[in-house]
């Protein structure tokens, strides 16, 4: 038990030494345990002020009568007071009239960028962008509609979505799969892929495009339209132009004509009230493309 | 006679895990046991080689698992830090999540694979190795058990096998830290059974007649571990040929029980495991008595009574009851200090050697490592308050925290530990470079120091963002403004992260020449003068 650090010392040690350490009997520092003690004194007082311990029914209550969800359903509902009149408004005012009334039209779009952020930017991007070009989420910035860009139109997509089963009144279409379903052969797509090139104005083959006329015609006209000038009745979108849902080269364009697809859409009226429907509404009409 | 009864348990095992593999029902279940398998005959052949070979020398120290311990500790090490650098860069740029790393090498993935990595490789090898090492310096005993400590140090090692690949493969329980599924964790708890019974055996046949403070710590982790690692892992097979288990406990309990084996993960393998290690390894290195007996000890029980109650603290706000989140939140206050003890006693350690400090790396590493601690268990107890916890919970900033502690704590003592033990284990003069070391040390505090100061901005910012209303009560920012406005900070994390992985593969070079370099100590220095050796 040779002390090798005898020649350090000028306090006494415990007298124990284990493969050479030693312990000092230092007292420990006064001002940690007082900080101890005061943290055990302030846990004491906490336990007496808020819920802390378990009985056999229930636990302690504490004297502020502290509830987190009490809590936080009074904030909330403070909100949601402030509010009600203006959310009465909302709904009782004409969707069409909402923004004749200014101060009505400020809260609405308040109120309705709120509710995109949490429920519609997930797809459509925060800045209701649609992500990036073709990621097959709508631009809700610019004028282009696939099922109308009225109050009314979009009132009714956020209510029952597109395409899906949950609700009779969602909007409904379906493009066939032209080529995986061998309704056009592989030089009829590479033609009307062609004549999509030509009608919205990038570089195309010409001879492969004329003959692309024919096809467009008998195949894509009655929902694209005859110029490619779309009908937002079918949601079919305009092929004539230079916005695309699903991406416009000629590869994109392609893949879209021999395999469809089939972009769908929640519909939201389990999720948000008449008032939210019609406050998100609003803020998507004003971004840029409301008609 | 023994051997004997030993090969046939390894040739029954063998056996066994071949006929399960057959009926697997998942890749993982397969996996695991072609591990068995395989881990059961390397043993048999290595122990029909090995037949009625003479018994070590029982005078001796058991050394050689500890330097196996020293090597797996480097090398998981690396692993684990280089994961986390992949998965830090993956979340700054998520095109990194590649197409062909999908459905096992994605950001999913590869997190349990880092945190499990880094804890229970890295860190459990640490504290494996440097269990049976002090233990035997500061009983004077040889380890317990004979064999079984390397039982304990290859069961671990398959342990850690198992678990990795059944992250890759997508088997998990879903808990954190608690990942593996009831294969993996039931044989765990046969190793960590045995590392017990060699702990206490060694403890028991002591030449000392006291029990180091060290030694305490040692015990209350793998005690502790043992217990929480059970109670959480309570599952019941699907099948005993699949992966698959179905959990004993539910909703809000499940939750709850959950925590309190998380917490106390930190607890007791980060923290108590650790301080097993500063209270051997500080004074050792500085030469200087340990500051205060009575401060160690009242800090060791404190420590061990109060950390137990602080898990709710991680489930403020949910569907736990109140009550319960108040006993957790006051007990991570009263933490504070105990916590503190142990800071206080490594850090005072070195009054009157203070010098030290200027000329040897190695002391400065340990010095920061207890230094972090203190601010990490600081700022545990103060994220734990329930209205600092509404701002910090679920932000960078836990993420900041833990990495202050891991990397700063758990990992600067483990270096300081590695460099410590590597020229005494390999009977070397001296470590190959000191200059090297210094390298390490700057290289490490400076990434940790990025990344914890990344984590308290993005933290604290998104925090902020997520909880920002207008006056009419309207939420003002979207989830993807938040993630977009934190990309900065994420490279500044990834980069902190990068440093820390550069540091430790010096460290590994710089141990590795200094096993194959440096020339034999001279035996008998005065300190290494120990009554059994």
């Amino acid at each position: 038990m040779a002390a090798p650090n005898k020649k350090n010392h000028d306090r006494p040690t415990t007298g124990h030494s284990w493969d050479g350490i030693e312990e000092f009997d230092n007292p420990m520092p006064r001002w940690w345990l007082w900080t101890f003690y005061a943290t055990i004194i302030w846990a004491v007082v906490y336990w007496i002020l808020f819920p802390a311990w378990p009985l056999v029914r229930g636990a302690t209550a504490g004297m502020l009568g502290y509830s987190s969800r009490a809590d936080v359903a009074a904030e909330i509902q403070a909100v949601d007071d402030a509010n009600a009149v203006w959310y009465q408004r909302l709904v009782d005012t004409d969707v069409n009239a909402i923004h004749e009334d200014a101060d009505l039209q400020r809260f609405a779009v308040n109120a309705g960028a709120a509710v995109f952020r949490a429920q519609c930017s997930q797809c459509h991007g925060a800045g209701a962008d649609g992500i990036r070009p073709g990621s097959g989420f709508p631009n809700l910035n610019d004028d282009e509609w696939m099922w109308g860009g009225t109050m009314d139109d979009i009132v009714q997509t956020v209510t029952y979505g597109i395409r899906n089963e949950d609700f009779p009144d969602a909007r409904y279409s379906e493009m066939p799969s032209f080529g995986r379903d061998e309704l056009l052969t592989s030089e009829e797509i590479d033609q009307v892929v062609n004549h999509v090139l030509n009608i919205s104005g990038q570089a195309h083959d010409a001879a492969l495009a004329e003959a692309g006329a024919e096809v467009f015609d008998l195949n894509c006209s009655s929902c694209h339209g005859v110029n490619g000038e779309g009908d937002q009745f079918q949601g079919a979108p305009a092929l004539n132009n230079a916005i695309w849902l699903y991406g416009g080269s000629e590869a994109e364009i392609r893949a879209s004509v021999t395999v469809a697809h089939f972009g769908v859409m929640p519909g939201f009226t389990e999720r948000l009230n008449e008032a939210q429907i019609r406050a998100v509404a609003s803020y998507v009409h004003q971004l840029g493309g409301g008609q | 006679m023994w051997d004997y009864v030993k090969l046939i348990v390894l040739a029954v095992v063998a056996v066994l895990a071949a006929i399960a593999a057959s009926h697997a029902r998942d890749l993982a279940y397969l996996v695991h046991m072609i591990i068995f398998m395989s881990a059961a005959a390397i043993a048999f052949l290595w122990q029909i080689r090995h037949m009625e070979e003479a018994v070590h020398n029982q005078n001796e120290y058991m050394d050689g698992v500890v330097r196996y311990g020293v090597v797996a500790t480097a090398f998981w090490g690396v692993v684990g830090f280089l994961v986390g650098v992949v998965i830090a860069f993956q979340l700054a740029f998520p095109s990194l999540n590649l197409e062909v790393l999908q459905g096992f090498g994605n950001f999913g993935r590869l997190r349990p694979l880092h945190t499990s990595a880094v804890i229970f490789a890295f860190g459990g090898n640490a504290l494996l190795a440097s269990a049976f090492y002090v233990v035997q310096r500061t009983t004077a005993a040889r380890l317990f058990g004979g064999g079984l400590a390397w039982f304990v140090f290859w069961g671990y090692q398959v342990f850690i096998l198992m678990a990795a690949t059944g992250y890759l493969l997508g088997s998990t329980q879903g808990q954190e830290y608690a990942e593996p599924e009831w294969l993996t964790d039931l044989w765990l708890t046969i190793v960590w059974v045995a590392f017990l019974i060699i702990y206490l055996g060694t403890l028991i046949k002591r030449k000392e007649p006291h029990i180091y403070v060290a030694n305490w710590f040692y015990l209350s982790f793998i005690v502790t571990i043992a217990m929480l690692h059970v109670v959480n892992n309570l599952q019941i097979p699907v099948s005993f040929f699949g992966s698959d288990s179905v959990p004993v406990w539910s909703g809000v309990q499940s939750a709850m029980v959950q925590w309190w084996y998380g917490h106390n993960a930190v607890g007791f393998f980060l923290t108590a495991g650790f301080l097993g290690m500063m209270y051997y390894f500080i004074p050792k290195q500085a030469e200087r008595p340990v500051y205060s007996y009575k401060l160690s000890i009242i800090h060791f029980w404190a420590l061990i009574f109060l950390y137990i109650w602080a898990g709710p603290h991680h489930l403020h706000y949910t569907a736990l009851p109140d009550w319960a989140q108040t006993l957790g939140m006051t007990f991570s206050i009263m933490l504070w200090m105990p916590s503190w003890g142990g800071m206080i006693n490594g850090l005072m350690t070195l009054s009157g050697a203070w010098d030290k400090l200027r000329t040897d790396p190695v002391i400065r590493m340990m010095v920061v490592a207890v230094g972090f601690y203190g601010m990490a268990t600081f700022e545990g107890p103060m994220m734990s308050i329930r209205a600092v916890n509404s701002l910090s919970h679920y932000t960078d900033w836990t993420i900041g925290h833990v990495h202050s502690g891991a990397l700063g704590w758990n990992g600067m003592i483990t270096f300081g530990m590695l460099y410590y033990l590597t020229p005494r284990l390999w009977k070397r003069e001296r470590l190959y470079s000191l200059s090297l070391v210094s390298w390490h040390f700057w290289l490490a505090t400076i990434g940790i120091v990025l990344y914890a100061a990344s984590m308290w901005v993005t933290g604290i910012m998104e925090g902020l963002m997520w909880r920002q209303v207008d006056a009419q009560g309207f939420l003002v920012n979207s989830f993807a403004d938040t993630v977009g406005a934190k990309f900065p900070m994420y490279v500044v994390r990834g980069l902190g992260g990068t440093m820390f992985l550069v540091g430790a593969l010096i460290m590994c070079y710089n141990l590795w020449m200094t096993v194959r370099k440096v020339g034999e100590a001279k035996p008998a220095a005065a300190a290494a003068a120990v009554a059994a050796e």
